[in-house]
């Protein structure tokens, strides 16, 4: 039961990362994508890290992919594009991607059962604890970093309207 | 002063270094007083060394004075060290004693040139050098005062460098003493391969051990060092430097081309005679080649334009004799002959210098004459120096020669033919002398007109020295029976008799003595007389004879065309080779070398160009490329697979 | 963890690729950055699978740092796109080109 839960979440999401690439329109690209993340949410929950799903779907979804949209109305490329004038990019990124996947799966399959784990496999060792346990983490061991971010983050903030100030 | 001998290597040092670093600053003058000073007072070092050296015994007079340890690498040991013993102090006093009174000499002669501080600069420098090469303990060192007096040669030579000409002849003395210089070295490798040290007593003393007599290894040696000999004394064939050298200032001419430096060839013989006598052959070739350039050298004088040219000449001749005196053997009749010959020769110089200066550089003497009443100091000088260089009776010239002919015969290494030669070339030297003599100071005055007004008398410090020069011609060669007869003999023995045994003379030669003596006189008489009339009496009669052998006349005029051969043989096919060699074999090679450096890198540079697209997607490609390179790789060390 | 460990890992992988591809293949600036998108995706997912794994928080802490750090990019580089695309018909990434060379 739960295998058929997985497998129609991956082929949604696979399915919709092929279309993101696909799509003539941008806007369509972009509405894929976030059908995308959403599957990527859906298996969080089901790897029992319901923050980082919410989180996902909040941020990811809701605030990135909304800038997204933001960009590409404003952008108006709608007009199609034109075939690679230089070098054929396909036959590379088929190339590469057969090896990189080839190469992930050798290791991932070979190795993955070899992975001990000292741990035992886990399980919220604190009940509703997800949330309980990143808090902890962030605010504790993770602290420098988190305080880092905020400031990376502000500084974006800065750099984006810099940026995108029209040149009087 | 025997312990202080090095000063004898201080003073013209110290000279040097006024001369070029202050002296130009505080007073041209003062230049030269200094480097005569230093000079002078190197002649009473040596002079004092004399002194006590004659109070020693004779086994003790040879003294080692080592200084530093110059180079100590692995065999090779070279202490600096010098050596003063009867030989080397004779040479010592000759350079500085004639050496201050030319240097006395140049301070007038040089007085109007711009670059009065160089010039005695140099001179002290040469000084040094030559003192450096009497006074050297080893070969090495010996090698360092050669090479220095031919630097300085060099550069004397090529003093009015500004006359391209002058330059020329300059380089052409230093190219010919370089080959001396590669024979020297050559001789001196060998020496260390055989001996394995470079000190004169350590290698004269195993010499018989280590060399057979008349091995090809003693020959060689010998003939090597002969090269340098040669080369720095100009004997044939490696003369033709001389002349041209004459493009120098007198002073020049007469200290280094007459007393000095052209001596080194006979000292280096005489010092290095232990080696010469273990190879026969060798000293043979010796004497055979000092007959044939002083007869050769004369022939040519005879009939030279150019007083300083005749001098030259002369100088060859002279030289020759020495070797013809060491070649037989008689080392001692060599040196005394050195001796005297500085002496008159350095005074023929001056008194023609004398002359040149008061006509303003006037050196040619088909415009001089009648100038006994202008110049009667420099006749005087002049008069005696031939008369003393064509072997004069009771005069220095004549004991010397003497004692040279009478070996060339008696020597058992001598030989009539030698003694023939030798003989001949008296008479010649009476003729060429005298004819200079006549034509330049009697008969009718054939002097510009324009240089006639302006004669330039010359003044005490060019008269000084040429008078005292006059005595030491005249009466130099008593020195000789100081304490009896054959007095150089016996002063020299100690050095000549250490490691080897004399070379005796023929049996019952010494009767020949007298004889042999008269016949030199009248030969050298006749000489003279048949110049007199030639250039007094009759005074066309030189044209008429001329007129007579056109050939031979033209064969001396042009020194036998040997210059014109060498450069037939070596200097077209030289300058071929050089042309070959800068032109394509340079452009080819060289050139292409380094434009093909440089190329390649343009080359490698546009490949790598290519990887520069300016295209995004393009470097992502890289970067995703390089990703699966360091994921393989990861996976690698992992040890996946 | 509904499915062995080893499917997320290929899901992960095949959407990574996916990912990749889409940045070499598109010329369109959006749609490379939103293939980029989805290559963090495909990192974060591997990431909590990881987490899960191994019961280390420290794989959902990375995976919500790299999702904050993606927000700020995604900021950055839009406005860079937008600056550099504003002015142009045609949005194409090829277009820029002169640092060619």
């Amino acid at each position: 039961m739960e295998l058929v839960y997985f497998f129609s979440v991956a082929a949604v999401a696979v399915l919709s990362a092929i279309a993101v690439l696909v799509s003539r329109n941008t806007v369509h690209s972009a509405l894929f994508l976030v059908a995308n993340l959403f599957c990527i949410a859906l298996l969080y929950l089901s790897l029992t890290a319901e923050f980082l799903a919410l989180v996902q779907i909040t941020v990811y979804a809701g605030a990135i992919m909304v800038l997204f949209l933001f960009v590409i109305t404003m952008l108006n490329p709608s007009s199609e594009e034109t075939p690679d004038k230089i070098l054929n990019r396909l036959p590379w990124a088929v190339g590469l991607s057969i090896a990189f996947l080839v190469g992930l799966g050798l290791l991932f399959l070979t190795s993955a059962g070899k992975i001990t784990s000292s741990a035992q496999a886990m399980q919220p060792a604190a009940g509703n604890g997800n949330l309980e346990a990143i808090g902890t983490s962030l605010f504790t061991q993770y602290l420098l970093p988190f305080e880092l971010t905020s400031f990376l983050l502000f500084v974006a903030m800065l750099a984006a309207m810099v940026l995108a100030k029209r040149r009087a | 002063m025997l312990s202080n001998a090095w000063l004898i290597l201080a003073f013209p040092a110290l000279g040097f270094l006024y001369c070029s670093l202050v002296g130009r600053l505080i007073s041209r003058r003062s230049c030269g007083v200094v480097a005569s000073g230093a000079v002078g007072l190197s002649f009473l070092v040596g002079l004092g060394a004399l002194v006590e050296m004659l109070r020693l015994p004779a086994a003790a007079q040879s003294v080692q004075l080592p200084l530093w340890n110059w180079i100590a690498a692995g065999k090779l040991s070279v202490p600096f060290s010098l050596l003063v013993d009867p030989l080397s102090i004779l040479m010592v006093l000759v350079v500085t004693g004639v050496g201050f009174l030319i240097h006395v000499y140049a301070t007038g002669y040089m007085q109007g040139d711009a670059d009065y501080a160089r010039f005695f600069a140099l001179m002290n420098i040469f000084v040094l050098a030559m003192l450096m090469l009497v006074l050297a303990g080893s070969f090495l060192l010996l090698m360092v005062g050669w090479g220095g007096v031919g630097f300085a040669s060099y550069a004397l030579i090529a003093f009015w460098f500004q006359k391209p000409a002058n330059a020329a002849a300059g380089t052409k003395a230093f190219v010919m003493n370089s080959i001396g210089d590669v024979g020297l070295l050559l001789a001196i490798f060998l020496i260390f391969i055989n001996f394995g040290r470079l000190d004169y007593s350590g290698v004269f003393s195993q010499a018989s051990q280590k060399l057979a007599v008349n091995s090809p290894m003693a020959t060689a040696v010998v003939l090597l060092l002969l090269i340098g000999a040669a080369a720095k004394s100009a004997q044939l064939p490696l003369h033709t430097w001389l002349p041209d050298a004459m493009a120098g200032p007198t002073p020049v001419s007469a200290l280094i081309h007459a007393a000095t430096m052209v001596t080194a060839g006979v000292y280096l013989i005489a010092r290095t005679h232990p080696l010469y006598q273990l190879s026969p052959t060798a000293m043979t070739i010796v004497a055979t080649i000092g007959a044939l350039s002083a007869l050769f050298a004369a022939t040519i004088g005879l009939v030279q334009p150019n007083i300083k040219r005749v001098l030259a000449y002369s100088t060859i001749s002279q030289l020759g004799y020495m070797f013809l005196a060491v070649g037989v053997g008689a080392f001692s009749a060599g040196m005394f002959h050195l001796v005297t010959h500085a002496f008159f020769k350095a005074l023929l110089f001056m008194a023609a210098g004398g002359v040149i200066h008061a006509l303003a550089g006037e050196e040619d003497l088909r415009k001089m004459g009648g100038l006994w009443r202008t110049v009667p100091s420099m006749y005087l000088g002049f008069l005696v120096g031939a008369l003393a260089l064509a072997g004069f009776p009771l005069l220095s010239g004549f004991f010397s020669k003497d004692e040279i002919i009478f070996a060339a015969f008696a020597s058992q290494r001598g030989s009539p033919v030698l003694g023939v030669m030798a003989l001949s070339v008296v008479g010649l030297t009476g003729f060429y002398v005298f004819r200079a003599f006549f034509l330049c100071f009697h008969g009718t005055s054939r002097v510009d007109e324009q240089v006639a007004h302006h004669i330039h008398k010359p003044g005490l410090s060019m008269v000084a020295p040429v008078g005292v020069l006059a005595v030491l011609a005249a009466l130099g060669g008593y020195i000789n029976f100081v304490g009896g007869t054959g007095a150089i003999d016996r002063f020299l023995s100690p050095v000549f008799e250490r490691y080897t045994d004399p070379v005796p003379v023929a049996v019952g030669a010494e009767a020949m003595q007298e004889p042999l003596m008269m016949v030199s006189v009248l030969v050298g008489l006749g000489g003279i007389f048949v110049a007199y009339l030639m250039y007094v009496r009759y005074p066309n009669a030189a044209a008429r004879v001329g007129g007579w052998y056109p050939g031979l006349y033209r064969l001396f005029l042009n020194k036998w065309y040997v210059d014109e051969l060498y450069g037939f043989l070596f200097l077209r096919p030289g300058r071929w080779l050089g042309e070959l060699l800068a032109g394509p074999v340079d452009g080819a090679i060289t050139d292409g070398i380094v434009r093909g450096a440089a190329r390649s890198v343009e080359w490698f540079a546009l490949g790598f160009k290519r990887v520069e697209t300016g295209f995004v997607r393009d470097y992502a490609l890289a970067i995703l490329l390089g990703a699966t390179v360091v994921l393989f790789y990861l996976m690698q060390i992992g040890g996946v697979r | 963890m509904i499915a062995p460990q080893s499917h997320y890992l290929i899901l992960s992988g095949i959407l990574f690729v996916l990912g990749m591809s889409g940045v070499l293949v598109r010329k369109n600036p959006l749609v490379m950055f939103m293939s980029i998108e989805l290559m963090l995706n495909a990192a974060n997912l591997a990431f909590v699978t990881f987490a899960y794994r191994f019961g280390a928080i420290e794989g959902q802490v990375v995976a919500f740092f790299v999702m904050t750090v993606a927000a700020a990019e995604v900021v950055v580089g839009l406005a860079i796109i937008s600056s550099i695309f504003r002015v142009r018909a045609n949005v194409d990434v090829d277009e820029v080109s002169s640092l060619k060379g």
